[in-house]
């Protein structure tokens, strides 16, 4: 069935777009990312302009996550305190990005910097976290039962003033270093057009050292916010929220959101993260095939006058 | 029919034979009219045909010693639009060169009777700016590039790809020296706005009449009411957007618990 989007001005088929939103949705339930780091490239890729794109991409993220939550909600595994403190930071660092992102597009190649961002992010996250579940699976394996996942108690992070009680993620440690979190994601979603969730979780694992449970609820918890504010935003000063796409995507979308989060209740948390991880590492190996490999056509349009 | 065929003649053919006075006072004349002079876009449009036909006026009988041939046009909004060229620095493909198009028709069919470079001739071409690369008008700021050339030939050839420009070499039908008929597709990927159609008589290689007639494009329905409201209340859609998807996912996920208590 072919619909006309009207802010968009392209003709697409709707079950595409149902079945793109059901894939992200299923990621977003899965492993507690936007699935905005996916659902941005796969709309280039099927012809809808990169700016409406971005924008709803964003918007979708809202409806997949904020299902996503609520399944988390209902199983108790959403730290509240941390979210909100992770989304302040978030929002300061978002803004900040979209100056920063005007900055580079009136220098020119803002295009390379997202796409070298994208490669070296994923390329380093999806690396990390492969190589470390990997050897938490083989320990599991070899010593049966699983044992809880060592962490960094009394690390640099740990020393600083400000401490804050986090009571779900078991956690009492300096509210500063969770804003600096969430303010560099924000940074980095607002220039990678992405809600961040990628960056977000492993940071929250490896950097705050909080347990892989609440980590997915809590990351979903901040980046319905978070994207919420962007699709805003994006709606406001550059028009280029397409509805009809959105709920298009949204439909798909909140049902792999559900099936997902079902599928990760009865998955282990290794298991998780070397799926994430693998799939964090096959984007990052597209993209990077892209800056590599010479392009068909060494000719490109972009709407609009640039620069 | 008939008599909106007159009207639409009346208000075209005053202001053309004024524009193009320079041509020839025509001993034979276009008169034609459209299967339908404005397109609705809907939710479900994938994309019109549009059926330009007409007659050829004369008082004389048919001149016997040069070739008659109908030329149709057909021409979409113009918008500005960059054209970026790739190069290896360093290992990676990194766009180098930019050429900004300040006006380029989003759409453009030229439909002819014969082969185009046969039946006109260059410096009429230019004249009327009929060929498809003599669509793309002006250029924006001093080039940044030594060489425009390869920029506007990719311009054309990746709108060429994707059916938006379109050379039809024999899409005219021309019966008896008097009839004419051009079917032109209109693609489902359209955007708003004025589209001119230009029919041209030719004798010989040279303009002998022309005539002008607008395609009006615009969303109807919902698609209208939605651009419009993204347009002028931003925020209120914005807000409409978010609703939808905070409800959306608030449904599934009663959905889904509903389910699972079964």
């Amino acid at each position: 069935m072919q619909i006309y989007l009207p802010i968009a001005e392209v003709v697409v088929n709707a079950f595409t777009l149902v079945g793109l939103g059901g894939i992200v949705g299923l990621m977003s339930g899965l492993f507690g990312v936007g699935g905005g780091f996916l659902i941005t490239p796969l709309l280039f890729f099927i012809g809808i302009p990169p700016a409406i794109a971005v924008a709803t991409g964003a918007n979708q993220v809202v409806a997949s996550s904020f299902s996503g939550v609520l399944a988390h909600v209902k199983r108790k595994t959403v730290d509240f305190r941390m979210g909100w403190v992770l989304l302040a930071g978030g929002l300061v660092g978002s803004s900040c990005g979209v100056i920063l992102f005007n900055m580079l597009s009136r220098l020119g190649q803002v295009d390379l910097v997202v796409q070298l961002c994208y490669v070296l992010f994923l390329g380093l996250i999806g690396a990390m976290m492969l190589q470390e579940s990997l050897r938490a699976l083989h320990r599991a394996k070899r010593s049966g039962p699983v044992k809880p996942m060592r962490r960094n108690q009394h690390g640099w992070v740990h020393r600083w003033p400000l401490k804050v009680k986090f009571r779900a993620s078991g956690l009492y440690i300096s509210a500063i270093p969770v804003l600096m979190v969430g303010c560099a994601v924000g940074v980095l979603g607002a220039i990678m057009g992405v809600g961040g969730g990628f960056i977000m979780v492993p940071a929250m694992i490896y950097l705050l050292g909080m347990p892989t449970k609440v980590v997915i609820g809590t990351s979903l918890f901040q980046i319905t916010f978070l994207s919420a504010y962007t699709t805003l935003m994006h709606a406001i000063f550059s028009n280029t929220v397409d509805i009809m796409l959105a709920v298009l995507l949204i439909v798909g979308g909140v049902i792999g959101a559900q099936i997902g989060t079902s599928f990760g209740a009865r998955l282990r948390a290794e298991q998780l993260r070397i799926l994430l991880a693998l799939l964090v590492l096959s984007v990052c190996g597209r993209l990077a095939l892209d800056l590599f490999l010479k392009p068909d056509d060494l000719f490109s349009l972009t709407p609009g006058v640039i620069g | 029919m008939m008599l909106r065929a007159i009207l639409v003649l009346l208000a075209c053919a005053l202001p053309v034979s004024a524009q193009e006075a320079t041509a020839p006072a025509a001993a034979e004349q276009i008169v034609a009219d459209l299967s339908r002079d404005d397109v609705d876009i809907t939710t479900s449009f994938d994309g019109s045909d549009i059926i330009i036909y007409g007659a050829i006026k004369r008082e004389q009988p048919i001149p016997q010693d040069a070739p008659l041939d109908v030329i149709v046009t057909v021409e979409g909004p113009a918008r500005a639009v960059t054209v970026r060229h790739k190069e290896r620095r360093l290992g990676i493909w990194v766009n180098t060169g930019k050429v900004s198009v300040a006006s380029a028709p989003n759409f453009y069919v030229v439909a002819t009777t014969r082969p185009l470079a046969k039946i006109l001739y260059q410096d009429e071409d230019y004249r009327f700016r009929i060929s498809v690369p003599l669509a793309i008008r002006a250029f924006s700021g001093a080039a940044e590039v030594d060489d425009v050339v390869p920029y506007t030939e990719a311009l054309v050839r990746l709108r060429e790809a994707n059916d938006l420009y379109r050379l039809d070499d024999g899409a005219v039908t021309l019966a008896e020296q008097t009839l004419f008929r051009a079917d032109v597709r209109l693609p489902a990927n359209l955007i708003e706005g004025l589209y001119a159609t230009r029919i041209f008589l030719l004798r010989d290689g040279r303009v002998i009449d022309t005539f002008r007639a607008p395609i009006e494009v615009r969303k109807v329905g919902l698609e209208r009411w939605l651009y419009r409201l993204a347009l002028e209340k931003p925020f209120l859609y914005g807000i409409m957007s978010l609703a939808l998807a905070i409800a959306a996912g608030w449904g599934a996920s009663a959905a889904f618990r509903q389910l699972q208590r079964r």
